[in-house]
């Protein structure tokens, strides 16, 4: 658990982040959005105090993050910057290596974890370990990267605009492999950027910040539902929040039980699926009802249009 | 002088641009320079001793019938090669072979023109040798170059040709030329001055990396004092080398006279103090600007995420930044040691020493032999430094960035 109390960050007469106070729960994702210069990037660098803070105070799991040298501390964070920031003149392997070398593990032990990395990450390490950054590409490198920030098993990972560098098919496969690491390794994520989207389709919670101060901070349909100002609620699209809404919510959790026998010949959606594609496709097909389906395929409920529309609106 | 027509052949003759396009253009021009320089230019200078004018005598005038033709003959075929031949290590070894035979030439024109025990006869090289050697040279580092060789290969070929060369002076093969008269009475004073010009540019140039790193560090992390810095470095490398070593004698001077301990260290107003200082000045605005350069060219990512991930900001330094401006850095060395090596020369004016001791004494008494026994050590100890330190730079180059 982060706890961060009356953060403030001052720059001669400017205020860059302005008393945020905000407590981010364990093995969550939280996201920071905001336009630039909201202050978002300096309030995450004060987490791991690449920029010492002007007043206020941040605890990790209770312990104030001054009791230790600033590098030490960092070496127990993950960090993750847009353009991966890998080392040009060191292997994949030893950029993996970096943190584990500066806490002096033992060569085997960094070896093992590299591996175990690149596997997760879905890169083989037998192809991979010896490759330069520049041998890979765009995707892969931003993928080292997140490998390279998890080396040392660190229980948070701070993240700022990781996938701004990416073309949006392959932002999209990112999105999805964070998630999974989330869930595989259970990490402490905060991260920033300025797209809405991505903060609603991977925030657990999202923080919105405006000229320097933290203007709501909720779960994403409060968001949508019941936005704090006009900003907010501008941010969220308006226009478009019942859609959002959907989007937020997958055909598993929204599933009605099956009436009697499974219909298998309509439409089939997966479990994982948004209210919002299903729905989509729905309209597309000009049908009133889908099948809900596991990954095995083994039917577990079913989905009409008139359940889905009273799920894009506010409870 | 037999006329080698066929090097005028291809390129004057009537048969149209089709012909001439089998011709290799730098080839052609090598050709011209080096068959005027053989045809129209004195190959050796006999002189009756070693102050007076000399007497010029072409290649045929003065090697026996057998080696006038031997050394026509590989002539003619290098410049068919050189004219013809696509093949870079054939060209290698036709320039080489050239090399050879127009060196051998002279030493049999030396040993020919001198008479059994005379120590007063200069053979001295012509202009015609000269110009021939430098058509030749170039060809040979053109055909290097399009063989684009890696930094071993380069070294190794430095090494084997300073190896032939050392080899065939050491063996005696030019002691009748008169570089090599003047080197036989100037021996050891010869070897002082080679000890001399080594320390006096390597060690301005340690003493200059020793400071121009951390200023060029500085430089880099305090971005509104390098406007600064970097001009006032400017101006120091805009004054003239020897009005660098006359304005540094009076305060330098001063201070051996004032403080003991300068004196006693061997701070004088002439001799090797200015000279190092002067080159140490001089030195600075490379390594300096080339650090910052350097140094800017790492991506502000790279540092961000060192710092990010715990390295303190001396291991991002050492570690990352450094290591990544390193082949910037070291060509700004390059620069400076090459640089150096060519000043030294003329710190010989304040009492420096270093082979420009010859180069001004031969000024002095009208002795071109001796200007060239300073001035070719110098070119020869310039061009290996630059051969070696570009292998360097390309070596760790090459390592992925």
């Amino acid at each position: 658990m982060i706890t961060i109390e009356s953060l403030t960050k001052r720059y001669g007469a400017t205020t860059a982040v302005d008393s945020v106070s905000m407590v981010i729960e364990s093995n969550s994702i939280t996201v920071i959005v905001g336009t630039s210069g909201s202050g978002k990037s300096t309030l995450l660098r004060m987490i791991n105090r690449l920029i010492e803070p002007t007043s206020g105070r941040v605890l990790i799991d209770g312990r104030d993050t001054e009791s230790e040298p600033g590098h030490q501390l960092r070496r127990r964070i993950g960090y993750v910057i847009q353009g991966h920031g890998l080392f040009p003149h060191r292997t994949v392997a030893e950029n993996i290596g970096t943190v584990p070398r500066l806490l002096k593990w033992e060569a085997e032990r960094i070896r093992a974890r590299t591996a175990r990395l690149l596997e997760a990450l879905q890169l083989d390490p037998a192809v991979y370990s010896d490759k330069y950054p520049h041998e890979l590409s765009g995707g892969q490198q931003q993928r080292v990267g997140v490998a390279r920030a998890l080396a040392a098993e660190p229980t948070v990972l701070l993240m700022d605009e990781p996938f701004g560098a990416l073309d949006p098919i392959i932002r999209e496969k990112a999105q999805d492999d964070l998630l999974d690491i989330q869930r595989k390794f259970g990490t402490t994520i905060v991260l920033v950027t300025h797209d809405i989207d991505e903060a609603f389709r991977l925030g657990d919670r999202v923080a919105v910040m405006s000229e320097g101060r933290l203007i709501q901070y909720d779960r994403p349909e409060v968001l949508v539902t019941r936005p704090a100002n006009e900003l907010v609620a501008r941010m969220t699209g308006s226009a478009e929040r019942a859609m959002r809404l959907l989007s937020l919510t997958t055909a598993g959790e929204a599933a009605l039980p099956l009436a009697g026998e499974a219909v298998t010949d309509g439409l089939l959606v997966p479990t994982s699926a948004s209210l919002r594609e299903v729905l989509s496709e729905l309209l597309w097909r000009g049908s009133e009802c889908a099948t809900v389906v596991d990954a095995d395929g083994t039917p577990r409920g079913r989905l009409t249009v008139a359940a889905i529309m009273a799920r894009g609106r506010p409870a | 002088m037999s006329s080698p027509g066929f090097l005028l052949r291809r390129p004057t003759s009537a048969q149209g641009t089709a012909a001439l396009a089998g011709v290799d253009r730098l080839g052609a021009l090598l050709t011209l320079v080096g068959a005027a320089g053989l045809l129209l230019l004195p190959f050796v200078t006999y002189k009756a001793n070693r102050i007076v004018p000399g007497d010029p005598r072409a290649l045929a005038q003065v090697l026996p019938v057998w080696a006038a033709l031997g050394c026509q003959a590989t002539l003619a075929a290098v410049a068919a090669v050189a004219l013809l031949a696509a093949n870079a290590p054939l060209r290698l070894g036709a320039a080489l072979a050239g090399i050879v035979a127009t060196a051998a030439a002279l030493a049999v024109a030396a040993n020919t023109l001198t008479p059994p025990h005379d120590l007063i006869v200069r053979v001295a090289p012509g202009a015609g040798f000269w110009l021939l050697l430098a058509a030749l040279g170039l060809i040979a580092t053109d055909a290097i170059t399009r063989m684009r060789p890696g930094p071993g290969v380069r070294v190794l070929l430095l090494v084997l040709f300073l190896g032939g060369a050392g080899a065939s002076l050491a063996h005696g093969t030019f002691d009748n030329v008169s570089i090599m008269r003047e080197y036989a009475v100037n021996a050891s004073a010869f070897a002082v001055a080679a000890r001399q010009h080594i320390l006096l540019s390597l060690g301005s140039l340690g003493a200059a990396v020793i400071v121009a790193l951390p200023l060029g560090i500085f430089c880099h992390r305090t971005p509104r004092l390098r406007p600064g810095i970097l001009s006032a470095l400017n101006i120091i490398q805009t004054v003239p080398s020897i009005a660098l070593f006359g304005i540094l004698m009076a305060p330098l001077g001063a201070l051996a006279a004032h403080v003991p301990l300068a004196a006693a260290l061997g701070i004088r107003g002439i001799g090797a103090a200015p000279a190092v200082l002067a080159l140490f000045l001089y030195s600075l605005l490379p390594i300096v600007a080339n650090t910052v350069t350097g140094l800017k060219r790492v991506s502000p990512a790279t540092v961000e995420a060192a710092l990010g991930m715990g390295m303190t900001r001396w291991q991002t330094l050492a570690g990352v930044e450094l290591v990544l401006a390193l082949p910037v850095i070291l060509t700004g060395i390059r620069i400076v040691l090459v640089q150096n090596i060519g000043l030294v020369t003329v710190a010989a004016l304040i009492g420096g020493g270093g082979f420009g001791t010859f180069v001004f004494g031969g000024i002095g008494q009208a002795a071109n032999d001796l200007v060239l026994l300073g001035a070719i050590p110098t070119v020869v100890l310039a061009y290996s430094a630059a051969v070696l330190l570009d292998a360097l730079i390309e070596l760790l180059d090459r390592a992925p960035r």
